[in-house]
C-alpha cells in the first residue's frame, strides 16, 4: 500500500490580476484539504477509542470503587496498588488472572490455528471451477454473516444437557458416552466454546483467503506446470508463498480479534464463564462490573493492551524482516 | 472467474481429498443452521424433551409468539436505526479520510494509519467504563443524551467500524488509476467533485464492501448494547436474551427469534458477498 504524492495538478489558471489570490487560496486548501478530510474520522477516533483509552489508564491508578464512580475524579490516587492486586499471583485475585490469561492464550492459539487451516483449504479446495461451487461459496460465508448472538444461542440450545443436539448424538445415538456429559459448564466446557469460536471464525479466513488468491497471476501457475509441478507442488511452491502477506496481515488480525472476543463466551456462558473457560474479556468484565472494582478492572485492561502491543510489535517486526529477506 | 490454477485437470488425489474436505466442512456449518430453522417449526413438547432430528409436528406458532413475549419489534426497529445510521455515516467518513490518506503527501500521515490500525488491538472492556462516563459527562455539560440513547450507540458502532473500513478503502482507492482523478482536476473539477464523480463510482465494490461490515458489526456488538442501552433504546443483541431469562426456555421461540433477527444481515451478506469478495482482492489483500 505504497502512495506516491499526487503531482501538483496542472491548472488552467487565467493570466491577469485574479491570478495571485487565487493560487494562494488553492495552496491553503491544497494543503488544509487532507486535514479537513481526516477531520470527522479524527474526531470520533479521539472521543471514542483515544480519549476513553487515556481515562481508562489514569483510572488504573484510583481506587475506584462504587462509591466514587457518580464523581470519579474524587477517588483517590492509590498509586501501583490496582497493578500490585492484579499481578500478585498468590493472592485469588492474581492468580484467577493469570489463570484466565492462560486459557485465552490457549484458547486463542488453538482457535486461530483451525480457522487459518480450515479456511485456507476450503479456499484453495474452492479453486477449481466445479458444480455447486458458487453455492457452497455462499453457504461458507454463513456462520460469519450470521450476528453473533443469533449464532452463539442456537450453540447454546445445541449444547443442552438434555434436549441439546451434542449429548443427543454422542449419547444416544453414537453411544459414546456412559451418561449425558455438561458442555457449558466443567472442562468441557472449554471445547464447546473453541469449537463455537472456530465455526463462527473461519469463513472470515476463507473469505480473505480466497480474495488473496485471486491476486496471484494465473501464468505463475502456468508456468510451473511447463515445468512439470504437480498439483501439490503447485501449491506448495506458488500458492503458499504467494500468500504470506496476505497470511501476515490475517494472523494478526484473527489474532486480535480472538484474543479480545467478548461477545462469544458472554453469550455461551452468560455472565459467570466457568473456570476452563474464563477468557480475558469477561473475566475483566466480571472482576469491574460485578465487583463493583473499576480500578482494578481498569489495570487488568491495561496489562491486557500492554501484552498486545508487546505481541504486535514482536509480531509485525518478525514477520516484515522475515519478508523482506524473502523478497532479496 | 477463469481458472486460476493450471490448465491440466487436478490430479484424482486432489479431487478425492477435495469431496472429502468439503463434505465433512458443509456439515459442520449447517448443522446449526439446520437445528435454527428445524427447531422454529417444533411445537414446545419438542425442544423441552430429548432432541429430536425431525419434528413431531410442524408449527409456525412460534413465529408469531415471539413478537408478544418480548417487545422484538421495538428492538427490531432499534437495531435498524442504530445500524443503519452508523453505516451510512461510518461509510462516508471512511471515504473521505481514506481518499485523503490515499490521494495526498501530509504531515502525520503515518501517525494517523497506524494511529487508526492500533485501535484494532484496544481489549473493548478497556473503554467500556471510560466511554460510559464520558458519555454521561457530556450529557449533564451540554444536554445531548448519549447515554441511554441510540446517539451513544450509533456513535460507538461507527467508530469501531471506521479502523477497518479507511483502511480497506485505502487500498481499494490506490487501485483506482490516478490519472482519472488528475483527468477530472485539468477539467476544473474541484478535488471533492474529483472525489465524488470519480473515485467514488470507480471504488464501488469496496464501498459496498465497507458498508456491509459496517452494518453487521453494529448488528451483532452485545457488550456496548447491553451497558449503554435502556428499556426505550434496546438493540436485538440485548432483547434476544429475554427469552432465556424466563422461567420456561422456549427454545422454539428464541430459534424463531433468532432467524428472523438473522434474515436481514444474511440475505443482505449474501446478495453483496460477490462486492465483498471483489472490494477485498482489490483493496485490503494486496
Amino acid at each position: 500500500m505504497t502512495t506516491t504524492a499526487l503531482q501538483e495538478p496542472v491548472r488552467k489558471t487565467s493570466p491577469g490580476a485574479a491570478r495571485e489570490p487565487r493560487r494562494r487560496t488553492g495552496r491553503i486548501r491544497r494543503i488544509g484539504l487532507p486535514y479537513l478530510l481526516l477531520l470527522p474520522a479524527l474526531l470520533l477516533e479521539l472521543l471514542v477509542h483515544l480519549v476513553p483509552m487515556v481515562i481508562g489508564i489514569v483510572m488504573s491508578f484510583k481506587e475506584l470503587t462504587q462509591f466514587y464512580i457518580r464523581d470519579w475524579g474524587t477517588a483517590p490516587w492509590s498509586g501501583l496498588g490496582n497493578y500490585q492486586v492484579s499481578v500478585d499471583f498468590d493472592a485469588p485475585v492474581g492468580e484467577a488472572l493469570l489463570h484466565s490469561f492462560f486459557v485465552t492464550v490457549g484458547f486463542t492459539l488453538l482457535s486461530v490455528g483451525l480457522c487459518w487451516l480450515i479456511g485456507t483449504a476450503a479456499a484453495v479446495y474452492m479453486q477449481g471451477t466445479f458444480r455447486g461451487r458458487g453455492l457452497l461459496r455462499a453457504l461458507f460465508l454463513v456462520p460469519y454473516a450470521l450476528p453473533v448472538y443469533a449464532a452463539v444461542i442456537t450453540w447454546v440450545f445445541m449444547f443442552q444437557h438434555d434436549n441439546g443436539l451434542v449429548n443427543h448424538v454422542l449419547h444416544d445415538q453414537l453411544h459414546l458416552t456412559d451418561e449425558r456429559s455438561f458442555w457449558l459448564i466443567g472442562d468441557n466446557s472449554f471445547y464447546a466454546l473453541l469449537t463455537v469460536s472456530v465455526w463462527k471464525g473461519w469463513p472470515f479466513a476463507f473469505l480473505i483467503v480466497m480474495a488473496g488468491l485471486q491476486n496471484i497471476p494465473g501464468e505463475l501457475y502456468e508456468a510451473a506446470a511447463l515445468d512439470g509441478a504437480g498439483m501439490w507442488q503447485q501449491l506448495r511452491r506458488i500458492t503458499l508463498p504467494s500468500l504470506r502477506p496476505v497470511n501476515q496481515v490475517l494472523v494478526l488480525v484473527l489474532f486480535l480479534w480472538t484474543f479480545n472476543d467478548f461477545n462469544t463466551p458472554y453469550v455461551l456462558f452468560g455472565k459467570a464463564a466457568p473456570e476452563a473457560a474464563d477468557l480475558i474479556s469477561v473475566h475483566i468484565y466480571q472482576a469491574s462490573f460485578v465487583t463493583w472494582n473499576f480500578g482494578t478492572g481498569s489495570a487488568m485492561s491495561v496489562l491486557l493492551l500492554l501484552f498486545l502491543l508487546v505481541v504486535t510489535g514482536g509480531y509485525l517486526l518478525f514477520t516484515s524482516r522475515g519478508r523482506r529477506a524473502a523478497d532479496v | 472467474m477463469s481458472s486460476p490454477t493450471s490448465p491440466m485437470a487436478p490430479p484424482r488425489s486432489f479431487v478425492w481429498s477435495r469431496r472429502i474436505f468439503l463434505t465433512l466442512l458443509t456439515g459442520f456449518v449447517l448443522i446449526p443452521v439446520y437445528v435454527m430453522v428445524s427447531s422454529s417449526l417444533k411445537p414446545l413438547a419438542d425442544v423441552t424433551g430429548e432432541f429430536r432430528w425431525l419434528p413431531s409436528g410442524l408449527t409456525i406458532r412460534p413465529y408469531i409468539d415471539i413478537w408478544s413475549t418480548v417487545p422484538l419489534a421495538k428492538y427490531f426497529v432499534n437495531s435498524l436505526i442504530v445500524a443503519g445510521a452508523a453505516t451510512v455515516c461510518s461509510v462516508v467518513i471512511a471515504v473521505f479520510a481514506a481518499y485523503a490518506v490515499s490521494r495526498y503527501e501530509f504531515r502525520g500521515k503515518r501517525v494517523f494509519t497506524v494511529t487508526v490500525l492500533s485501535t484494532q488491538m484496544f481489549p473493548g472492556i478497556l473503554f467500556l467504563l471510560p466511554l460510559f462516563l464520558i458519555y454521561v459527562n457530556i450529557g449533564n455539560a451540554t444536554g445531548i443524551a448519549l447515554f441511554g440513547s441510540r446517539g451513544g450507540l450509533i456513535l460507538t458502532y461507527l467508530t469501531f467500524s471506521l479502523p477497518f473500513s479507511i483502511w480497506m478503502l485505502i487500498g481499494y482507492f490506490d487501485s483506482v488509476p490516478r490519472d482519472l482523478d488528475e483527468a477530472a482536476l485539468v477539467d476544473g473539477c474541484g478535488p471533492l467533485g474529483a472525489l465524488l464523480r470519480i473515485v467514488v463510482p470507480a471504488a464501488i465494490p469496496g464501498i459496498v464492501a465497507v458498508a456491509v461490515y459496517a452494518f453487521m458489526t453494529a448488528w451483532g456488538e452485545v457488550l456496548f448494547a447491553s451497558v449503554m442501552t435502556n428499556d426505550a433504546t434496546r438493540t436485538l443483541a440485548v432483547g434476544l436474551q429475554g427469552y432465556s431469562t424466563l422461567n420456561d426456555v422456549y427454545w422454539n421461540q428464541i430459534m424463531a427469534a433468532s432467524l428472523v433477527v438473522s434474515v436481514p444481515v444474511v440475505a443482505g451478506f449474501l446478495l453483496l458477498q460477490r462486492y465483498l469478495v471483489a472490494g477485498l482482492t482489490a483493496g485490503a489483500v494486496k
